[in-house]
């Protein structure tokens, strides 16, 4: 108790918890919510997002005039099944590690003709109701069909476990006028906000139900969020200085967490509260 | 107002030759159906039941509402409706504390089951009741749902 | 301009087939001010019918408490595999979207 007490004053989402009475009430409580979720679950408004995101990955666009059917995400060129689970990783063309996003962008940069500048300057729809961007539509595509692909983000190249170890030490770097890091929230059991748990990300199963579970279309926002959209407002939260789009530190973050969720079973876009 | 009745009446000629095409089958009648402004517009439940040509809602058993009991977020709540009355014509959907009380009707034709679902917001923890016109008569099933975070604006 | 409606149809057990139709809409309620203090106008999905050949097998009638981006699931008896179920919706502000799916 003293434990949630202290995250909902921090992070300054002291909504006060009326069913949280008793051990039993609020067991009661989260099995109803779970209820909730899973009803949620059956029509996941982010499959309108997939069908565009489909529809434009396969239009000739750009300066180019050319598709991405011919984008290597990792898996080959035109490959687009399960690279999600497998991403971020190394890619010997542009010798970094990058995540689905990244790669993404690049392709529109390679393929289409498109500068990097014009696809960076605003990747997400942040206004309520303003219609998602392309890069959402896109990334919901593609990640789409991971669905069920077994996470394996590889650490065979030493550019991939350095990506892990900045990541790591991201992790656990405290700061911010809260003085507080991802590991604060994230590395012991039962915090939440709301009613959301908090994944642990030094437990497997939380790890992978956080990993694949991202992006979710957000009721709260009637929006599909990406990964990096996710980061991007974890650092917000934090009080964190902005998490640049596609930076290499947002890639890193992405690559610890997908190599803690190793195993889990992709299941993006889900949907969320 | 109707801008699609507005267009149809234009260009669709004569009023007995929609009849004509609605009655042979030929064009969805929905086309011609009115949005109920008036059962939209209403407050509570009776004034739904009235809009919608009624005089009351009988209590019925015979009515299941699925939904959850806590919804975490308002601004989508699922809801599902089916009914072993006979002879269901139509099934709204109600939501007791919202501003106004009706969010959505269904009209069943024969051959379609008396079971739909949507998802609705709720500004705050309410009575949801579910309205099935059946043989001509209203009836209606009632349960609460309670919003831990409201549908209108959080 | 309106996105595509997502419409799955699937014969079940016993003829019946069951349509769940997901459909791309803001549902503004017309209540929600905007960051200047402006009341966003009301636009929402007024009236849906969907159809199985000639008839119509649902009419619903939808107000702004519907949710955005709407979800709606009925069946009806009488389709087969192959069929093609239409689900055509217009909003308040005269906007209309048809689509179509064939039953699996």
């Amino acid at each position: 108790m003293k434990q949630r007490r202290w995250i909902s004053t921090v992070t300054a989402l002291s909504v006060s918890i009326p069913f949280a009475l008793s051990v039993s009430a609020q067991q009661d409580t989260q099995k109803e919510i779970e209820r909730y979720r899973q009803l949620l679950a059956d029509g996941n408004p982010a499959e309108l997002l997939e069908m565009r995101g489909e529809e434009l990955w396969k239009q000739k666009r750009g300066p180019k005039n050319a598709t991405l059917e011919a984008c290597d995400l990792g898996l080959g060129a035109g490959k687009i099944g399960g690279v999600n689970a497998v991403l971020p990783r190394y890619f010997a063309d542009v010798d970094r590690v990058m995540d689905l996003e990244s790669r993404i962008v690049h392709c529109q940069v390679t393929l289409q003709g498109f500068t990097q500048a014009e696809l960076t300057k605003r990747p997400y729809s942040l206004t309520v109701g303003e219609r998602q961007t392309d890069h959402e539509a896109l990334t919901a595509y593609v990640v789409g069909q991971s669905r069920g692909a077994a996470v394996n983000v590889p650490q065979a190249h030493a550019k991939e476990r350095e990506s892990f170890a900045r990541g790591e030490k991201m992790f656990y770097y405290k700061g911010g006028p809260y003085d507080f890091a991802c590991a604060t929230c994230h590395s012991v059991d039962g915090q939440r906000i709301r009613l959301q748990d908090l994944p642990n990300f030094q437990k497997a199963d939380n790890a992978q139900r956080a990993f694949t579970t991202w992006p979710a279309y957000r009721v709260s926002q009637g929006a599909m969020r990406t990964m990096q959209w996710r980061l991007y407002d974890c650092f917000r939260q934090q009080r964190f200085p902005e998490l640049a789009f596609l930076s290499q530190a947002s890639i890193d973050l992405i690559t610890y967490m997908g190599v803690k969720a190793k195993d889990g079973k992709m299941d993006s876009p889900a949907i969320k509260r | 107002m109707n801008l699609q009745r507005r267009t149809t009446l234009k260009t669709g000629g004569s009023l007995a030759l929609i009849a004509a095409a609605v009655s042979a089958g030929v064009l969805p009648t929905s086309a011609f159906a009115q949005w109920n402004k008036n059962a939209f517009d209403a407050k509570n439940l009776n004034d739904v039941v009235k809009a919608m040509g009624g005089a009351t809602a009988e209590k019925s058993n015979d009515i299941a509402i699925t939904a959850p009991d806590i919804a975490e977020n308002g601004a989508v709540v699922p809801i599902a409706v089916a009914s072993k009355l006979a002879n269901v014509e139509s099934i709204a959907i109600l939501v007791e504390k919202n501003p106004n009380s009706l969010a959505a009707t269904f009209d069943i034709p024969a051959g379609t089951e008396p079971n739909v679902g949507t998802r609705v917001k709720m500004g705050q923890s309410s009575n949801v009741h579910a309205v099935v016109k059946a043989g001509g008569k209203y009836y209606v099933a009632t349960k609460e749902v309670k919003v831990t975070l409201g549908g209108c604006g959080g | 301009m309106s996105d595509p409606m997502r419409i799955r149809a699937q014969l079940k057990d016993g003829g019946v087939t069951e349509v769940r139709v997901l459909m791309a809409h803001i549902m503004e309620t017309g209540l929600r001010k905007d960051a200047s203090g402006a009341t966003v106008p009301a636009h929402f999905i007024q009236s849906i019918t969907a159809t199985h050949g000639s008839k119509t097998v649902l009419n619903a009638q939808f107000g702004p408490a519907v949710s955005q981006n709407p979800v709606m699931n009925f069946s009806f008896k009488g389709g087969a595999k192959g069929d093609k179920v239409t689900v055509s919706w217009t909003d308040n502000k005269g906007a209309k979207r048809s689509d179509e799916a064939t039953i699996a």
